[in-house]
């Protein structure tokens, strides 16, 4: 019977494979080819091959002598802010995601599912919407500077808006629950004997959570990072809305190749190599997941 | 029992999780609040009014790339799910097969790969079979869609199919009845409960998607979340926190049943 399943039961799922490979994967590997074609005059491409696109990733020709060419300064800016805030996103979500996951996994089970519930809402709910909120409460008129300018603590709004502070803080609201269910997660296994184990051998809190919680919640502040960094690196709405055209991240640079910008074998050239830091960051994450399990299962 | 020493506790970590609760809803709460505002600012509270829902509700616009967004979302979850259902029936309880993780791979793709990479390859694709086939209806954006409800469809089903009973079906067969008895029969009804939990994430996920959609849209394809991105480059009125409760609402509507169906699973 097993022999008779495999044989032909996996058709089953070629309708969807069909859809996935026309409308997700399919387009992907056009990307790579684009990437190594020319510009055409009005968008679109020309098909002549060159490796012009992905020179002017890093580089840039000098506007008057084409052949003089320099490092684009102005593209390893966005990549350089594309990581930077990334990793500070990821740091915050785990700053606060560790103590709030922690606070759900020791409430009892009656009101656990409330408070997991809690962070499920925002989980789900448009995160245009949420970006949105962030653009009311940091507005120049919005609720922070208003509450600052009535208190008499500043005479003039502070230009919250439009800057990589406001990409940062929109960013960490939108992808937190990205961390805390994962801990949630890693957290509601945890054996508590071993932590009391810990306290009866006169260790201290610090000692405890250093030595014995953290260890044993790893996998957990793993799966979260790389939940929490993925979406930040790839972000287009959140710093476009919060960003504006001066903290520009490198989906936002690639969403410009096909608009005003109109190179579009430089946006796919972009494309790629966002494809190839996400794609580095996972094949990082399974490794790192295949070393801490090793030991325990084998 | 308050004073006692547990191990649970962690000095400051319930003011830090009670602060993050705030943090993650007073954003919402504000939002939401300042859509009853009478008046048209987003920070002078002017007394209680309904009417930037009227507004909204009103405005042709919104009630246009409304419809259009909860037609798309309903066709694409939908074939989303039957595609998922078939593709959780292929690959989940049999045995393992050659070129089983590429098909784990192909379905969970729109999960890693970045909203605007797959935005913009489809633009590509598109704006080629466009000059080709000179077709520019919604099929492209059903296509797009319901690509990527697949994986979130098929994360429920297969999970359900996984956890249930097979005896149930040998059962069946000992019975006498025929593959497709035993399936429409058996193993179909107790699938039902991750069926439905597959579409409504599929459905929510359709409705949420901004960046696919900006990229694939042809002229008059606007929905409502696109709508919204080009709305909020300008000063905002009331109207958008109305239009945002409303979508708000449905999504917690959406999101609870889901909680619900899925805990009954256990």
């Amino acid at each position: 019977m097993e022999r008779e399943r495999h044989g032909w039961k996996w058709l089953l799922s070629a309708p969807a494979l069909v859809v996935l490979i026309a409308a997700a994967s399919g387009p992907l590997l056009i990307v790579a080819v684009y990437s190594l074609l020319s510009p055409g005059e009005m968008g679109g491409v020309s098909w002549v091959f060159s490796t012009e696109a992905w020179m002017r990733v890093f580089m840039s020709r000098d506007i008057f002598e084409p052949e003089i060419i320099s490092w684009n300064s102005a593209h390893f800016t966005v990549f350089w802010r594309t990581i930077w805030l990334s990793m500070q996103t990821t740091l915050i979500c785990a700053v606060l995601g560790f103590p709030t996951a922690w606070f759900i996994a020791t409430r009892p089970p009656a009101s656990r599912t409330l408070w997991l519930f809690l962070i499920t809402i925002p989980f789900w709910t448009n995160l245009l919407i949420r970006t949105f909120a962030i653009q009311e409460l940091i507005r120049n008129s919005g609720t922070i500077n208003s509450i600052l300018m009535w208190t008499g603590l500043i005479e003039r709004p502070i230009q919250l808006l439009y800057t990589d502070f406001a990409v940062l803080l929109g960013m960490s609201y939108v992808f937190l629950p990205l961390m805390i269910l994962p801990l949630y997660a890693a957290m509601d296994k945890l054996d508590f004997r071993l932590v009391e184990a810990g306290y009866d051998l006169y260790a201290s809190r610090m000692q405890v959570l250093r030595h014995v919680i953290i260890p044993m919640v790893k996998p957990g502040f793993i799966a979260g990072s790389i939940l929490v960094f993925i979406p930040s690196i790839g972000a287009y709405v959140t710093p476009r809305i919060l960003g504006g055209g001066r903290t520009m991240m490198m989906g936002n640079l690639i969403g410009l190749q096909f608009g005003q910008g109109q190179n579009w074998p430089l946006g796919a050239a972009l494309s790629v190599l966002l494809l190839v830091i996400v794609v580095g960051a996972l094949i990082f994450y399974l490794r790192v997941v295949n070393r801490e399990e090793g030991p325990r299962h084998g | 029992m308050a004073n006692a020493f547990s191990v649970k506790r962690l000095p400051g970590f319930g003011a830090i999780a009670i602060l993050t609760f705030v943090m993650l809803y007073l954003p919402i709460v504000i939002l939401v609040v300042y859509s009853f505002n009478a008046g048209a600012s987003q920070s002078n509270w002017e007394g209680f009014s309904l009417r930037w829902y009227q507004t909204a509700l009103s405005n042709s616009q919104v009630q246009e790339v409304s419809i259009r967004s909860l037609w798309l979302a309903v066709t694409a979850s939908g074939i989303a799910t039957v595609l998922a259902t078939l593709a959780a029936l292929g690959t989940t309880r049999v045995s393992r097969f050659p070129g089983q993780t590429m098909i784990y791979a192909l379905i969970n793709q729109p999960l890693m790969v970045p909203e605007i990479v797959t935005g913009i390859a489809l633009l590509i694709f598109v704006a080629f079979l466009k000059v080709n086939t000179g077709y520019s209806g919604m099929g492209y954006m059903v296509a797009a869609h319901t690509a990527f409800c697949i994986p979130f469809a098929y994360l429920p089903i297969q999970a359900r199919l996984q956890t249930m009973d097979s005896t149930l079906e040998t059962a069946a067969a000992d019975l006498y009845a025929s593959p497709v008895q035993a399936f429409r029969y058996v193993t179909l009804p107790l699938l039902v409960p991750g069926i439905i939990a597959g579409f409504m994430l599929g459905f929510v996920i359709s409705l949420d998607t901004v960046v696919i959609t900006e990229f694939v849209k042809s002229a008059g394809q606007e929905t409502l979340p696109t709508y919204m991105l080009g709305q909020l480059r300008r000063v905002v009125t009331p109207e958008m926190n109305a239009i945002a409760t409303l979508f708000l609402a449905l999504s917690v509507v959406i999101v609870t049943a889901f909680f619900l169906i899925t805990r009954k699973r256990g």
